[in-house]
């Protein structure tokens, strides 16, 4: 019990003692350094923002939030259907090796403009979409890797016990591929977040964070601006956080 | 003679093998090419309509170009005028002033990676400390920030040294591939077998020379993915921040700019996303070669 | 004379003198090594034998300074161990080859000639002395994924001599071969070290092995880590003898039960067969 305390707090305290000198450097410098707002806006004057203007940051993180969490589930459940489908059907997953590995190197949120056109102009689904394809590639091949990691010897093992395919698929299948499933899901998590939010810089109804930031940051004012990347920041700290207990509750009885 | 012939059947078949995952890719292509016509054949002319929400697109060739337009309409000119370039040649510029960025981005990218991944590596503290926040500055948008860089980039004198809006871009590009390349970095660097660093402490090698006979040839095979999503991040960054920055030339403005056409000419909005889909296979085909060059480090990888 | 610490002219080649090593893991504290003196004299081939957990691995790391003890001192050729690993005084081979896989074997002997600023040409002409003496000319430019396990250990003991060091440790080196290679790379060694004049310090765990090889055999038992007693080893080995005969040699199987009586804990002393209990 001692034990987990203390390497909990070992992992924790750095990153946030670091953390804390960086804004402190940073507020000093803005006082000090006479910096202007426009250049670099204090850490105080964000969280100024951030309370004043609450309510409409919340909305739009709620806005954001939604868009990255439909996409997320719809990348995943597809992720982990069509990985399924490759793990049994070869011919599937040769012709789906190049395309993923295609996609997962293409700016998917180029698409972001077309898609305002074909779904019209207010809403919402365009950014869902972008944020399900930027989910589904890594869902995809973290579930692909897991299905595969039945090792030979268990195969020979269940084919032994004369195992029906669900018996199989529940006493070895599943349980080896649910660490990979949530890592995928980790991964994508915080993709989701960005490319929700990246859509939409390139159209689509004023309702996001994105679109706030950039009204912000065109009329000057970098201190809502900033206000609305840490709703962004927490937003994604949230998902990521989520999944990744999620993922070592999962992997709790692994080997590393 | 059935020497030489099985081995000259061996030689097509590893030939083939080589060449199965391009003829597959550009099955794959086709089949959604099939698609997409097939859906705008077989589907409704208004597409489906929950509630608010418009969940299928229309059919109509306004909404949905059939797909050999859109290829047609790479052949025809940018412009109406006269003198206008044709448009595959167009995009083709705007493609490669885009990767030009997002390459000099991502080696920037590279060097600070690379560079906080060999501080975490000798310095555990530093390790403990920076690796969580390195991990959190990626959930920060600074893509939104693109003018506040460009403010800082002017401010910035170097005797005749000015500094360029595409900067700006570079800056942007390279923030989003450091983070894959530290932690890719990290791991290849830590990634030897404990037998291997004793065999070093029993040769009395300092950590320099560790680091350059056994730590640097052991990453490559986890830096090689790495710098891969490395340069696909920078490609994302590119072309987001030409949009927020205004740069112009590069392919962002392009999907931006273009997408206006989408009712009068609705096939003309596909070529710049045509060109930067190219640009991202062609960044990680680079990053590819540079994986062929490394081959002799790579033999300890397990293939699937 | 005793057999741990015989009368020696001269330094050396191992002193260990009062070392324990205590480890402490979350269960409590281990006691890997407990009141070690062993003395190894200048070219003598002393083998470490016992089960699991006796610390004979454990002494061999210690006296290579890749680990330190908790009590006690070690010194190599006199000098303490930590500053004879910086002076290089040692080479090392472990059970697994560990050769660097990007390296050729050329490149992988070459590696601590590399590393402590041997020239070119010196280096090159070093490196094919050793493939040769190791017998595996042919596979120079061959990578370790292209050679067998015994290959590999041929390549680690080659370059563990690269350096013509005076001491040689040696951990289970030939643990993960089959037994044909086995015999084969004993009879290879023997040869070496002969060659080479180099002392030997040899952890193993099969008796026949620690036989054939030394001129003394060290028993240890664990919980904790002790040497329980020394068995000397008095075969004919010379150049010309052939190894096969060694192996069926009588003398060579009362070694080999002294040791096992040794290790089970019997009561040593005279030859323990025909003897007449009156």
């Amino acid at each position: 019990m001692k034990g987990i305390l203390s390497t909990s707090l070992n992992k924790v305290v750095p990153p946030v003692a670091l953390l804390v000198v960086l804004i402190a450097i940073w507020q000093i410098a803005t006082v000090v350094g006479e910096i202007p707002a426009f250049l670099l806006p204090s850490p105080f004057a964000i969280v100024d923002e951030l309370v004043q203007f609450f309510p409409a940051i919340s909305s739009a993180t709620r806005v954001t939030g939604t868009n990255a969490l439909i996409g997320l589930v719809a990348g995943a459940i597809l992720g982990i259907l069509v990985a399924l489908v490759a793990n049994f059907v070869r011919l599937v997953d040769s012709l789906l090796a190049p395309l993923v590995a295609a996609i997962a190197v293409v700016p998917i949120v180029a698409l972001a403009p077309i898609l305002y056109s074909m779904f019209g102009a207010n809403s919402e689904l365009s950014r869902q979409i972008i944020a399900g394809i930027a989910v589904f590639v890594p869902v995809f091949a973290n579930t692909l890797r897991g299905l595969g990691q039945v090792l030979p010897v268990q195969r020979d093992l269940m084919r032994a016990y004369a195992a029906s395919p669900l018996q199989v698929a529940r006493t070895v299948t599943i349980p080896a591929a649910l660490p990979f499933v949530f890592t995928g899901l980790r991964i994508a998590s915080s993709l989701a977040v960005i490319s929700a939010l990246i859509a939409e810089y390139f159209g689509g109804p004023r309702t996001g964070i994105g679109s706030f930031i950039t009204t912000a940051a065109s009329g000057s004012n970098y201190s809502r601006a900033w206000a609305y990347v840490l709703g962004a920041i927490l937003l994604g700290l949230i998902f990521y956080g989520v999944t990744l207990a999620a993922e070592t509750f999962a992997s709790r009885h692994r080997r590393r | 003679m059935t020497a030489a012939l099985s081995s000259r059947s061996l030689r097509a078949k590893s030939a083939r093998a080589r060449l199965q995952p391009f003829i597959l890719g550009v099955i794959s292509v086709v089949l959604l090419a099939v698609l997409w016509e097939l859906y705008k054949f077989a589907g409704p002319a208004d597409g489906l309509t929950i509630g608010e929400t418009r969940v299928l697109p229309r059919t109509t060739d306004l909404a949905m170009p059939h797909v050999w337009d859109m290829i047609a309409r790479l052949g025809g000119p940018l412009t109406g005028s006269s003198t206008a370039i044709p448009l595959w040649l167009a995009v083709l510029k705007a493609a490669g002033m885009s990767l030009g960025i997002a390459a000099i981005g991502w080696s920037l990218g590279l060097i600070v990676g690379f560079a906080l991944a060999v501080l975490m590596q000798r310095f555990r503290i530093a390790e403990s400390a920076v690796l969580p926040l390195v991990i959190l500055s990626q959930t920060v948008p600074l893509i939104a920030l693109a003018p506040v860089v460009r403010v800082w980039g002017s401010r910035l004198e170097f005797g005749s040294f000015e500094w360029e809006s595409w900067m700006s871009v570079a800056v942007i590009a390279s923030y989003l591939a450091f983070f894959p390349i530290a932690v890719g970095a990290l791991r290849g660097l830590q990634s030897p077998d404990t037998i291997h660093e004793e065999l070093m402490r029993s040769y009395a090698a300092g950590w320099w020379k560790t680091l350059v006979y056994l730590r640097l040839p052991a990453s490559v095979p986890y830096l090689l993915p790495a710098l891969g999503l490395g340069a696909a991040n920078a490609v994302i960054g590119t072309i987001v921040a030409e949009v927020s920055t205004g740069l112009s030339g590069g392919i962002g403005r392009m999907i931006l700019d273009f997408s206006n056409f989408a009712s009068s000419d609705p096939a003309k909005p596909w070529a710049p996303i045509f060109g930067a889909i190219l640009l991202g296979l062609v960044a990680a085909g680079l990053v590819s070669l540079l994986g062929l060059a490394l081959g002799r480090y790579r033999r300890a990888e397990v293939s699937r | 004379m005793n057999q741990l610490n015989p009368t020696i002219p001269g330094i050396p080649a191992v002193d260990v003198s009062g070392v324990s090593r205590v480890f402490s893991t979350k269960r409590g504290e281990v006691t890997a090594l407990d009141g070690i003196d062993l003395t190894i004299a200048p070219g003598e081939f002393v083998s470490l034998i016992g089960p699991s957990g006796c610390g004979k691995s454990t002494l061999l790391r210690l006296i290579a300074d890749l680990d330190q003890p908790t009590t006690g001192s070690i010194n190599v050729f006199g000098t303490p161990a930590g500053i004879a690993r910086q002076n290089q005084k040692y080479g090392i081979a472990f059970q697994q080859a560990g050769l660097l896989p990007w390296r050729t074997v050329t490149g992988n002997i070459a590696l601590p000639l590399e590393l402590h600023g041997v020239g070119k040409t010196a280096r090159t002409q070093r490196v094919s002395e050793l493939i040769e003496m190791v017998g595996l000319t042919e596979f120079a430019g061959s990578y370790p994924d292209q050679l067998s396990g015994g290959m590999q250990q041929r390549v680690a003991i080659a370059r563990s001599l690269a350096e013509k060091p005076e001491l040689l440790l040696m951990d289970e080196p030939f643990g993960a071969l089959d037994e044909m290679t086995r015999e084969r790379m004993q009879a290879e060694l023997l040869r070496i070290a002969a060659e080479s004049k180099a002392a030997v310090v040899f952890v193993t765990h099969s008796i026949p092995e620690a036989v054939f090889l030394s001129d003394r055999v060290v028993v240890m038992s664990p919980r904790p880590g002790r040497i329980t007693g020394v068995v000397p080893v008095s075969l004919s080995r010379s150049a010309s003898s052939d190894a096969e005969a060694l192996r069926e040699d009588t003398a060579f199987f009362a070694s080999v039960t002294a040791v096992r009586e040794e290790l089970h804990g019997e009561s040593s002393g005279a030859s323990a067969r025909g003897v007449d209990l009156r």
